[in-house]
């Protein structure tokens, strides 16, 4: 029901109606509010959704401390100025300090676009991720990402949601329930483990009927939140199929590659290949352009699977 | 008690409290002593019996250092008792270095990067005027801190925002870690900065004379649509010779049992 909509309007959208619902969410944006659908919020909600200009630190600091009075803020930006710009701000006004602050990223990774290497969070994940408690959330599309919300504002701790912008590639059907600490088997599968996030499930699940049609049963594996990560669903794969694949559109050290490789040697240690980005910065282009250049297609992931099953024990 | 006779008192229990251990941030401690018993004797809507208590006043100290100053007083005012001020810096203490709301009864927000407690005082400000409960919101930060570019985003954005809730002090000891701060990056003329950012600015030649400083925060607390900016003219160290003497190297440092003895009796 959400297929032709982009994702940042349908989380404006949702926004809208908890805003309406709840008096305590609040909404703060750093000069992106009309580039990410949410202006119209500012003038519905003039006292709670407001605009701090281009001052993410300020905005991430003024969201701690709106969470203090037990108000439940959203900040919103371009994933590196909302990570990576603001560190120590996520890390001690929010963390530290204990505060339900909700971190709203757009444009993770390659996704940027024309916006370019300034603007492609190629370590966003791994730049928060060695942050004690927070949690990280990638929506894979609309459906997962509208029933998402409720769990976000039932949560109390700080968030970081990495948002795609554009139009998602549907992968989950309305009668889809997810809990957002546990990932989702989308396929099962005995022969390999593929573990994806945000738009590389959509590419796992491409690279997944090509593998089916040369008789390679794969277990695919949607690691929506990769902190806390689902290690108990990961290691029941991994304990049928002895190898795995992890794709995901962030560099792959510090994301989710990394998270699954710190579960994997600690209990069960069998080889992982990763896609991702090879520790490279982005540069300007579209995805079509973007997705082989850095090796992340889903013929990558097919070479990546038959790469690991050479390597099973 | 008149203030300036629990500012002494309250300066007695802040050396006491670093005493304790030897060693810490006397001098910021020393140079806000007066403002904090202003804040807290004469001026803010609290109940030690019940800290978190909705739609009190507030005091976010962004310059966090300054923490032993603050467990002082609110060790005097109850909210928690004066044995814990031996404790500072202990393992599993309630009073840490910095302040931390999580475990310390009656601290407002947890600060200690310098630069965010503004912020997040700013936020509290706004969430204030949100809920509508007429709370009060003061913060202190101090001189070096304002070399941080975060306090100047949030200074723009209270200006603008018309917080006149909030009531800031600086606490301008004129010393950083490194020297002074004319030395280091000069952060004046502080009245035209935070005039210039849309702020009340109320000039307290003597920041450490609770009078002068009480009148500034009545003349505050009438402002229609703008913060206040209360610049404290301090002295680091203050009421004690051999810290105030020591100049910019009282940030952090050592206190032997016999400079604990000499201080108390300056005290007296």
């Amino acid at each position: 029901m959400y297929e032709t909509l982009e994702m940042r309007q349908v989380f404006a959208n949702e926004l809208d109606k908890a805003m309406a619902k709840n008096k305590r969410i609040c909404l703060i944006d750093a000069d992106l509010s009309k580039a990410n659908g949410r202006a119209s919020l500012a003038a519905k909600y003039p006292k709670r959704a407001f605009n701090v200009g281009v001052a993410e630190a300020n905005m991430v600091s003024i969201a701690a401390g709106m969470s203090s009075y037990g108000m439940i803020p959203f900040v919103a930006s371009f994933t590196p100025f909302a990570t990576r710009r603001v560190c120590d701000q996520i890390a001690i006004s929010c963390l530290y300090a204990q505060q339900n602050v909700k971190i709203i990223g757009s444009d993770p990774g390659l996704t940027a676009e024309y916006n370019g290497g300034t603007h492609m969070s190629v370590e966003d994940i791994g730049v928060i991720r060695s942050i004690p408690n927070i949690v990280i959330f990638e929506p894979v599309d609309n459906t997962q990402l509208v029933k998402a919300i409720p769990q976000i504002l039932k949560y109390y701790g700080t968030m970081y949601i990495r948002l795609f912008r554009k139009v998602p590639t549907p992968v989950f059907s309305d009668d889809y329930r997810f809990d957002m600490f546990k990932a989702d088997v989308i396929e099962s599968g005995k022969d390999v483990t593929i573990i994806a996030t945000g738009i590389m499930v959509a590419a796992a699940l491409e690279a997944n009927k090509i593998l089916q049609s040369e008789g390679i049963s794969a277990e695919i594996i949607n690691a929506h939140t990769i902190k806390p990560l689902d290690t108990s669903t990961i290691l029941a794969s991994v304990k049928k199929t002895r190898v795995v694949v992890t794709c995901e559109n962030h560099n792959i050290i510090g994301g989710l590659a990394s998270a699954v490789a710190e579960t994997l040697v600690a209990n069960d240690p069998v080889p992982l290949e990763a896609i991702g980005i090879q520790d490279r910065f982005g540069q300007v282009g579209k995805l079509n352009f973007l997705l082989p250049e850095y090796e992340m297609t889903p013929i990558d992931i097919i070479k990546a699977v038959k790469k690991a099953l050479l390597r099973k024990h | 008690m008149e203030l300036k006779a629990k500012a002494k008192l309250i300066r007695r229990l802040t050396i006491e409290t670093i005493g304790s251990l030897g060693v810490g941030h006397i001098g910021g401690s020393l140079s806000i002593v007066d403002v904090l018993v202003v804040l807290y004797y004469k001026h803010m809507n609290i109940d030690p019996s019940n800290p978190k208590m909705p739609g009190r006043d507030r005091l976010i100290i962004s310059k966090g250092h300054s923490g032993p100053a603050l467990y002082a007083v609110l060790a005097d005012k109850g909210y928690f008792d004066k044995s814990w001020l031996l404790t500072l810096n202990r393992p599993h203490t309630f009073l840490p270095s910095h302040c931390d709301m999580n475990r310390t009864p009656g601290v407002d927000m947890t600060t200690g990067s310098l630069g965010q407690g503004f912020s997040c005082a700013v936020g509290i400000a706004k969430a204030s005027k949100i809920v509508k409960d007429h709370a009060k919101i003061y913060t202190i930060i101090g001189d070096g801190e304002s070399q941080e570019g975060q306090i100047w985003e949030a200074a723009m954005f209270a200006g603008n925002a018309k917080l006149n809730n909030l009531i800031a002090f600086t606490d301008n000891n004129h010393a950083q870690i490194d020297g002074l701060t004319t030395d280091i990056n000069c952060v004046e003329p502080l009245e035209k900065k935070w005039k210039a950012f849309g702020w009340n600015v109320i000039d307290v030649s003597n920041g450490n004379d609770p009078d002068q400083i009480d009148e500034a925060v009545i003349k505050a607390k009438t402002s229609r649509s703008k913060p206040t900016m209360i610049l404290l003219n301090t002295i680091k160290g203050k009421g004690v010779s051999f810290i105030e003497n020591a100049g910019y190297a009282n940030h952090n440092m050592p206190l032997s049992k016999d400079q604990v003895d000499q201080a108390l009796k300056e005290l007296e």
